[in-house]
């Protein structure tokens, strides 16, 4: 008799769909997937540990290097957190540019996911059609903040400088077209049958599954759990602008990606309200330029990352140097569904759910 | 006598051949060319701009990179079948160029030369039959790998090729059945007797063929056994250089043979639109072989539209739609089409 075993394929950390150095073992009967044992680390910089020996003020790029898709988020969630510990007050008009420049993150974070995840069920149009308006918002990033990428846009009390002449006009003439660009990306995939075929019904998780593993973001709503910290525990400017949250109940990978595309349309809502209603005033607050913080003060924030809930934990030390700094980062978190959303299905399945999950692993690794 | 029997049947096909060779290799370098141009306008960029003019030389400069290239072999790679699978894709792609009718042919310094190689009597059964031998460079290609992911993509390929290929065989036969030979050119004259191109007569069919022939290419959105971002490269992940360069060179061969024979079975070869038709005969003075190569070029251009423009499927999915759909309404169109020949004879008396 001949001996039948499954097969061990690996998958990664050099693939072309892992989004990254993810390694995958997946055990698979013909292209069945009978078990995917995730494999991380491989990004592992030891940011955490790393922050522990920089004041606070230093620490703002380390966070830009975690989840780089989304560089002025993680710096969001970081200066609010140690804004919080500290107790500094921030200036009014601070917290509506950093909501813009927030949701302005969310819209380039989501537009490379919306790109990526399409490349990878094959519809090679798309990367190039999300890249060509990811490239204006990061050239808002660029004039505004210095940098495209890691922007280590936001510093704690505030914003490091006031923003340029005519950025707002700019950010508001992109928002008036971009919704046309959105309808253009649906054109292309919301009805089309192979589309349809491959996301429908393919990475599905139930929301009290979702619950149970932790999952936040997209990965949630989409589950028809309509959880937003952006409206449960408003953070920034975030309680004095009008917005929908999206949420999908069919808990598969085409609700995910209808909750994302909704998500970029409220984020052009919220970018048009913050600058319409931006007030005077200084952009940072007053901060002791020692950024001493008693010790024994313990926070931990939440903010609603393009990726979901990214917590930071910080506990101080009485110097200018946290004691421990913990992110909880949402990819992290949200990989874990990736093993029960794959079992039972085909390789191609695989890569549609890696896509669906939207990690990036420098979040991951951290 | 002896001498012109020479030239009639040995000098003239090899200059045919080497014709058709040199201007299919040049249409392979371009296609590649094109491809990523139209892509690139679909993808609103610019694709090769540097190699000279608007990049027109980049196929030339990608050839001599390719060919320049270290022979890597794995080392657990079975080597002689690793050496012979990209050969037999390009063989079998070429080898079916030898049946394509381009034109009705003419006469020169008092010699036929008819614009196909080979007009057999079996020519379209010769084709199919030479057009899944590529199946074997799949195959093998992946098997010899000794690797893999190229097994998954070798698997993948045998399994879809194959059963396109059924449905592609019965919509052929329908046609078959209408025009009454297999011969390439007698089919192409069997469109001038019925004044029609056959995709007119054979709606169904053609819709059938274009996608068969898509699947039977290994192209988006049927291009599983290479799913680059689930197989890496499928079959042909451990191939570089220049073998990797056989397989895209046979793969964008086949797309020309199945460009042809589309051509040749449904839009009437070298004919022009409604060939008795009076209406249409100005039409005349764009020469057949040249109405040959447009139509040719349409389905190319289609099979990159495509490629623009569609996810792809899923190998579940893919053989769902090769078995459950195409095949049965495949045999269902061939059915229909005998019984209506049957009626139309009864009433010719």
């Amino acid at each position: 008799m001949l001996d039948i075993r499954e097969m061990e394929l690996n998958m990664g950390p050099q693939h072309p769909s892992t989004h990254g150095v993810l390694r995958l073992i997946l055990y698979l009967d013909g292209e069945t997937v009978v078990d995917c044992k995730p494999v991380m680390g491989y990004l592992h910089r030891g940011t955490e540990k790393l922050m522990e020996t920089r004041n606070y003020y230093q620490n703002v790029p380390f966070t830009d290097r975690t989840d780089y898709l989304a560089a002025p988020y993680m710096n969001l969630g970081y200066v609010e957190a140690v804004e919080k510990l500290a107790g500094w007050e921030v200036p009014e008009r601070a917290q509506y540019v950093r909501t813009a420049i927030a949701e302005l993150t969310r819209i380039a974070s989501h537009l490379l996911w919306l790109g990526t995840h399409a490349m990878d069920i094959g519809a090679q149009t798309m990367v190039l059609w999300t890249m060509r308006e990811r490239e204006v918002v990061l050239d808002f990033f660029e004039s505004a903040l210095g940098d495209r990428l890691t922007t280590s846009a936001f510093r704690p009390g505030g914003l490091r400088r006031e923003l340029p002449d005519g950025w707002i006009d700019a950010v508001l003439a992109f928002c008036k077209t971009f919704p046309d660009r959105i309808d253009e990306y649906e054109a292309l995939l919301s009805r089309n049958r192979i589309w349809l075929a491959r996301t429908v019904g393919v990475g599905v998780i139930s929301g009290q599954d979702a619950i149970d593993l932790g999952l936040s973001g997209p990965m949630l709503r989409g589950s028809g759990v309509p959880y937003d910290i952006r409206k449960e525990m408003p953070y920034a400017a975030y309680d004095k602008v009008d917005f929908d949250i999206a949420v999908e109940e069919e808990c598969d990978s085409y609700a995910r990606y209808l909750v994302r595309l909704v998500e970029m349309r409220q984020a052009v809502l919220i970018v048009e309200q913050c600058l319409d209603a931006l007030p005077e005033g200084p952009i940072q607050g007053k901060v002791p330029k020692t950024h001493k913080i008693e010790a024994g003060r313990e926070v931990y924030h939440v903010v609603e990352s393009p990726r979901g809930e990214l917590g930071y934990y910080i506990v101080s030390s009485g110097t200018g140097v946290p004691y421990k700094c913990k992110i909880r980062a949402p990819s992290f978190v949200n990989l874990q569904s990736l093993t029960p959303m794959s079992i039972g299905r085909l390789v191609a399945d695989v890569v549609t759910i890696i896509g669906t999950l939207d990690i990036v692993l420098g979040d991951v690794d951290r | 006598m002896s001498t012109e029997l020479l030239i009639q049947y040995g000098v003239i096909p090899i200059i045919q051949i080497l014709v058709v060779m040199i201007v299919v290799l040049t249409v392979v370098a371009y296609g590649v060319y094109a491809e990523r141009k139209i892509l690139a306008f679909i993808h609103s960029r610019l694709g090769p701009m540097r190699v000279g003019p608007w990049g027109l030389f980049q196929p030339i400069a990608d050839g001599l990179k390719l060919l320049m290239k270290e022979d890597l072999r794995p080392s657990v790679a079975d080597s002689l079948i690793f050496v012979m699978a990209p050969a037999i894709l390009m063989l079998a792609a070429f080898s079916a160029l030898t049946m394509v009718p381009f034109g009705e042919g003419t006469t020169m310094f008092g010699y036929e030369v008819p614009y196909v190689i080979a007009d057999v009597n079996i020519g379209i059964l010769a084709m199919l039959a030479l057009s899944s031998l590529s199946v074997y460079a799949v195959v093998l290609g992946g098997w010899s790998s000794n690797s893999k992911y190229p097994l998954i993509g070798a698997l993948r390929g045998a399994a879809q090729m194959v059963s396109y290929e059924v449905a592609l065989a019965f919509t052929v036969v329908a046609t078959l059945m209408i025009a009454g030979t297999m011969s390439t050119v007698g089919i192409v004259e069997a469109q001038r007797e019925l004044g029609a191109w056959f995709f007119i007569l054979q709606p169904v069919g053609f819709v059938i063929f274009v996608i068969c022939m898509v699947a039977e290419t290994n192209r988006l959105p049927f291009d599983l056994p290479e799913a680059e971002t689930e197989l890496v490269s499928g079959y042909f992940t451990e191939f570089s250089g220049m073998r990797w360069a056989f397989y895209m060179l046979g793969e964008y061969a086949a797309m020309i043979v199945m460009s042809c024979l589309a051509v040749t079975l449904y839009l009437g070869g070298w004919l022009r639109p409604f060939p008795n038709s009076e209406l249409t005969a100005f039409l005349d003075v764009i020469p057949g072989p040249l109405w040959f190569v447009l139509k040719g070029f349409m389905f190319m251009y289609f099979f990159m539209w495509i490629r623009g423009t569609y996810p792809r499927y899923r190998y579940d999915q893919l053989m769902t739609i090769g078995w459950k759909v195409l095949i049965p309404i495949s045999i269902a169109n061939l059915f229909f089409t005998g019984i209506i020949i049957l009626l139309v004879q009864a009433a010719a008396g």
